[in-house]
């Protein structure tokens, strides 16, 4: 502890000083303590810096299946470096589908995500809100020069927000897609097995919501408390909220029965709503995160 | 004074405290007339000392608005107020941006390209804390101080009774954190210094909810009780140095007068950074009245501690005013 005595405080030597020997006369006990404190502080410096580093590791591992970020989002790298982790978008979201990173994320701590299955986002604030929340640019409308699109990420034009077909502008100001939904298990698919569904799309305890227009506009509601009765099961279709994105391609049998397949088209943004609303489990569909547009499959 | 300003910097920047070069002639001769009537010198000291009341009133006060601003992000996001939307990181208070100095300059520095609702918010927090003295974002506002103020004291009770005991850092190692954490930024292309903060990971769990971070935090508390008091803030957070820098030039700060000290040093005991107070010692104030340097987080403890007035905030210019 720091003593009154004109010497000053024990922190007054720095190690360097004391090893060229300073003007004043010092004694060993000093020089030692002043070798111990730099040996020390090297210590705990290195120590410091390498754990910050340790962030990278989970970048890594996450580098061939990254996060689903919110709408408007630079790409991964960029992402991480703009964004300040303050998560003003967590806030503006009425469906709450954005979640920040933890720092098993490493240098993604902070940063948002969306977690499609348990909830995504159905644009049922119309504005896409996120970007407009975003103080540093991570989320954008429109990416800087400096930044490419990269190839298949740029939606062919603005996407047509169902929920806003009647408005006078219908469209989302969205340029690039997050990802693409994929029909990962066909088999599981029950459209495909020409099942339908009946009652609560993921069951009573499900906490997802959504806006549904029939409902109401500005307050979205559980999932739960919208139960759907389909012949055919054609969810992540009809509860797409983007025109275009998906569509299902039904054929007829012989005896009449009907199987259907959903194909995933140009205009899907990677919201994850078709993800989130698959009664499967686990889900038959999926978003791939920064996937681009290939062409149809 | 001009040499003070820079060397008061220099402190900041890690360099010890230097016994003054000049001392001007009304200091000297407190100085001289304190070593001549030593018993008198003692009595008063004495007198004060019986008549000193132990008072908290500007810990309180700080307290009070750390939990209040910490508070009203968490209620403006839980409640849906809305008056102080986001994270210490950077936040909009009624529409209005706000970004803190360090984080925006780690984004700036790892992303290279600054649009215009962070450069609004961060000169709007320039000037901010500029005016509110710089570091006094550490003691006012930032919720780890508040936590290691806690647990600082858990150590200083364990020091007492022997079963720790303090081991200090060069302070140098802040500076050269601030240096290599900008450095990794541009270089890495990653706000590095993010993934460790405290800052960040306290407001974001107080806002946002608990996380798995908070481990971090709880490993630093843990450090600095039973191995070196309040390293963190001491010794490595690049925040606390933006702050500083920013605080060189404020209006607010704590002011020494030599007349009422009796050099007993209790403000240097409880002090997050005692070599702001290097002119307290017998002998060593340069001047009559000394404004403590830009490292001072203004956080008042010295103000409560000290039994004879002999600390005091002062708004410069402000006395000439009123």
């Amino acid at each position: 502890m720091s003593q009154e005595t004109d010497a000053g405080p024990a922190d007054a030597t720095p190690a360097p000083r004391a090893a060229k020997g300073g003007s004043a006369p010092r004694s060993n006990a000093r020089a030692q303590e002043a070798r111990r404190r730099f040996i020390r502080t090297a210590v705990m410096s290195t120590a410091v810096v390498g754990a910050g580093l340790a962030g990278y590791l989970p970048v890594a591992a996450q580098a061939d299946k990254p996060r689903l970020r919110p709408p408007g989002a630079l790409d991964e790298n960029d992402f991480l470096s703009s964004c300040i982790k303050c998560g003003q978008c967590v806030q503006v979201c009425p469906v709450e589908a954005i979640v920040l990173g933890d720092i098993t994320d490493g240098f993604g701590i902070g940063v948002p995500h969306i977690e499609s299955r348990a909830q995504a986002c159905d644009f049922s604030c119309d504005a896409v809100q996120c970007i407009l929340a975003c103080p540093t640019g991570a989320l954008v409308y429109r990416k800087p020069d400096f930044l490419k699109i990269r190839p298949g990420a740029e939606l062919a034009h603005k996407p047509v927000l169902k929920a806003k077909a009647n408005d006078p502008e219908p469209t989302l100001n969205l340029i690039e897609r997050a990802g693409l939904a994929r029909l990962s298990r066909p088999e599981a698919c029950l459209a495909t097995q020409g099942k339908g569904f009946k009652g609560q799309a993921r069951g009573a305890g499900f906490k997802g919501q959504m806006r549904y227009m029939d409902v109401d506009r500005w307050a979205p509601i559980p999932v739960a408390d919208h139960p759907y009765e389909r012949d055919l099961c054609d969810l992540c279709v009809t509860e797409c909220p983007i025109q275009d994105a998906i569509r299902l391609e039904v054929t007829e049998a012989a005896d009449g029965s009907k199987r259907g397949i959903p194909v995933v088209m140009e205009q899907c943004v990677g919201c994850g709503v078709c993800e989130m609303i698959c009664p499967v489990e686990p889900t038959a569909i999926v978003v791939d995160s920064r996937a681009v547009w290939e062409g149809e499959a | 004074m001009k040499g003070r300003f820079l060397e008061q910097i220099k402190l900041m920047l890690g360099q010890a405290p230097q016994k003054p070069a000049e001392i001007s002639p009304e200091a000297q001769q407190i100085h001289k007339m304190k070593r001549l009537t030593k018993e008198d010198f003692e009595a008063m000291k004495k007198h004060v000392r019986d008549h000193a009341l132990e008072k908290h009133t500007w810990r309180n006060r700080r307290w009070t608005v750390l939990i209040l601003v910490n508070l009203l992000f968490t209620f403006s996001f839980w409640l849906d107020i809305q008056i102080l939307e986001g994270a210490l990181t950077a936040s909009r208070f009624v529409g209005f941006h706000l970004i803190d100095l360090n984080s925006a300059l780690q984004v700036m520095l790892a992303h290279k390209h600054i649009i215009v609702n962070l450069f609004i918010g961060t000169a709007t927090v320039f000037l901010l804390w500029a005016a509110l003295g710089g570091r006094s974002f550490c003691s006012w506002a930032c919720p780890y101080h508040l936590v290691a103020e806690w647990f600082e004291a858990l150590h200083l009770k364990l020091v007492e009774k022997k079963w720790v005991s303090d081991h200090q850092f060069h302070r140098g190692a802040r500076t050269v954190m601030w240096v290599l954490f900008s450095l990794l930024a541009l270089v890495t292309g990653f706000t590095v210094f993010e993934t460790l903060s405290p800052t960040g990971i306290l407001s974001r769990a107080l806002i946002y909810g608990p996380s798995l971070a908070l481990g971090w935090v709880a490993l630093l508390l843990v450090f600095e009780v039973v191995y070196s008091r309040r390293a963190w803030c001491r010794y490595v957070c690049p925040i606390g140095l933006t702050y500083g820098a920013v605080g060189t030039i404020s209006p607010v700060r704590v002011v020494y007068d030599l007349n009422h000290c009796f050099h007993e040093g209790d403000c240097r005991k409880v002090c997050l950074v005692p070599h702001v107070l290097e002119m307290v010692i017998k002998g060593r104030s340069p001047d009559v009245k000394v404004p403590v340097g830009p490292d001072c987080t203004r956080c008042g403890l010295c103000v409560d501690t000290c039994p004879s007035g002999a600390l005091k905030f002062e708004v410069k210019g402000l006395n000439k005013l009123l």
